[in-house]
């Protein structure tokens, strides 16, 4: 297991398959009585977010409070961040307190990276711009598993705005390790740099794609959010498009928008997820995210019992020094019956 | 959860889920300690004691802690299921978040928690283990146990007790008691996670000692 995560790249098959077959775990406790672990019991997590979230924060803040972290959340609105404090200054500031595990969203690609830099403790990755999503392509890939079995061979596809999209990279990488054959469909406009060099096909057409005709049988598809924060419109209300993106929402949604049609297009096993927030109507009919084939709020679900599964493995032996996975140091006499 | 029997797989397997295979070699010095004939008898014995105590196995809950105590309470409860047409619960649980070593020992892949139908609430619940140590598991399963409900009565069930308790525990069933010298290992190997049935004294070497192991 790495100390960080801060890229789906920094797992391997194993470290993913032990997240995820421990997120099995605790999903559990979901049926509990008492939602209560006791594995980060005086362990502090600090939740530092630059950027908007609802699902992420609230749910990384339950899987701390689960395993009975004390979790404490720091957002740019409300904290010396406004008053123009760096991120650097405000990273330090943070770990000076006392932190034991950092949970970062930022805006800019690589911001969780320079933060490994100058605090000790484990960082994790919720967001950094357009960069990666490591925990929501956990979650993804979770709730996948729990639908269609394990993802060895199965085929994902990928529609949406990809050009701003840390999901879809992270999800790429992820899928692409769990053995999952991927497909990114969107527009020429949003589609990636350097696609190419992706584990993955790609496909502007995607009714053809859906029918299996471009890459084979479809076993599920995702819908990502037209993210128009990040297209320097700075409207986002009245049906205007996405400057030099697309030329209308309208014409979007006829193209890439996951319709009745398209959804009747899937084989009858293949389910629909979306990360969320959903514009319903641009990328995602309201038919399709309110049909018993959606997974979204399954996916919600999973990211808590996901989240607190990477809180612990990264968490645990944390006072061992190199916090790894393995079997280093001298045993515990306790671990040994040995 | 739901209320499943204990050989249900419901929870997806993974190439990495299936127990750990004992990685350490058959050394020179290994004394084979109990055989499958023998493991057999011990637990037969166990499964009559447990009726004789619980008069009948009323209310009686079998609680396995992965990785074997898991098929050892399965194959009580069948036992017990024979000799007096008893049903027992049956569930597993698994003591990985609950250890007192989680900061110091790096993390471990979880274990399965199956709470029995009918729950623990009242019952007379058994834990099951394959070794008794240092009782810092026990004392790790009566916390976990605490958070499923509120059982009648707690009591214990070990193959082999080696002695050497750190905390005051003791088992109510024991299938052996095995002297040991705290620098030697107790391998317990079963027929459903290891392909065979046996119980091995190994001496000890420093640093040789398997971490990871039930405790």
């Amino acid at each position: 297991m790495t100390r960080h995560l801060l890229s789906a790249a920094d797992l391997d098959a194993a470290g993913a398959y032990e997240i995820l077959n421990s997120a099995e775990q605790m999903d559990a406790i979901q049926h509990r009585q008492v939602k209560k672990l006791p594995a980060l019991r005086g362990r502090t997590v600090v939740n530092l977010f630059f950027e908007d979230s609802t699902r992420t924060r609230s749910s990384f803040e339950i899987a701390g409070k689960w395993l009975s972290a004390d979790v404490v959340n720091v957002s740019a609105k409300g904290s010396s961040v406004s008053k123009g404090e760096s991120l650097r200054d405000t990273a330090l500031t943070v770990a000076a307190l006392g932190v034991d595990a950092l949970v970062i969203r930022h805006p800019s690609s690589g911001a969780a990276h320079r933060v490994t830099e100058w605090v000790d403790c484990p960082v994790i990755n919720a967001g950094d711009g357009t960069h990666e999503h490591p925990t929501q392509a956990l979650l993804d890939a979770f709730t996948l598993r729990r639908r269609l079995g394990e993802l060895a061979g199965r085929h994902i596809v990928i529609v949406g705005d990809l050009t701003h999209s840390r999901v879809a990279r992270s999800n790429v990488l992820l899928l692409g390790l769990l053995g999952a054959q991927v497909t990114l469909v969107a527009p020429p406009t949003l589609m990636p740099a350097g696609v190419h060099t992706w584990n993955c096909s790609t496909s502007w057409d995607l009714d053809a794609t859906l029918a299996g005709k471009v890459a084979g049988d479809v076993d599920a598809v995702m819908m990502l959010r037209v993210q128009r924060e990040r297209m320097g419109t700075g409207s986002s209300g009245g049906g205007r498009a996405a400057v030099g993106y697309f030329p209308t929402e309208r014409e979007y949604a006829i193209g890439y928008g996951l319709s009745p049609a398209r959804l009747d297009l899937l084989p009858e096993h293949a389910p629909v997820l979306h990360p969320g927030p959903m514009n319903r109507g641009l990328e995602i009919s309201s038919i399709a995210a309110d049909s018993p084939r959606s997974l979204v709020l399954d996916q919600v679900r999973a990211g808590v019992a996901v989240r607190m599964a990477v809180l612990y493995h990264l968490m645990a032996g944390a006072d061992e020094g190199s916090g790894r996975t393995g079997t280093t140091g001298e045993p515990h006499p306790a671990a040994v019956h040995a | 959860m739901p209320a499943q029997p204990i050989s249900d797989t419901s929870v997806p397997l993974s190439p990495t889920f299936t127990p750990p295979a004992d990685p350490r070699p058959a050394a020179a010095g290994a004394k084979t300690v109990l055989q499958a004939d023998d493991i057999a008898r011990v637990l037969d014995r166990i499964a009559h004691q447990i009726l004789e105590k619980t008069s009948g196995g009323d209310g009686v809950v079998l609680l396995g802690i992965p990785t074997r105590g898991e098929p050892l309470a399965h194959r009580l409860a069948e036992r017990i299921a024979t000799f007096a047409g008893v049903r027992v619960g049956l569930g597993s649980l698994d003591i990985t978040l609950y250890r007192d070593d989680l900061r110091t020992q790096a993390s471990r892949p979880l274990g399965r928690t199956v709470e029995p139908a009918g729950g623990v609430d009242g019952k007379l619940v058994i834990l099951v283990d394959d070794v008794l140590f240092s009782g810092r598991t026990v004392r790790a399963a009566l916390d976990a146990l605490t958070d499923l409900g509120r059982p009648r009565a707690v009591q214990l069930a070990v193959l082999v007790d080696r002695g050497h308790r750190e905390l005051p525990i003791r088992a109510d069933y024991v299938g052996k008691n095995l002297p040991t010298s705290a620098e030697e290992q107790v391998r317990v190997r079963l027929a459903e996670t290891d392909g065979v049935d046996e119980v091995s004294i190994h001496a000890g070497a420093a640093g040789t000692a398997r971490a990871g192991g039930p405790a």
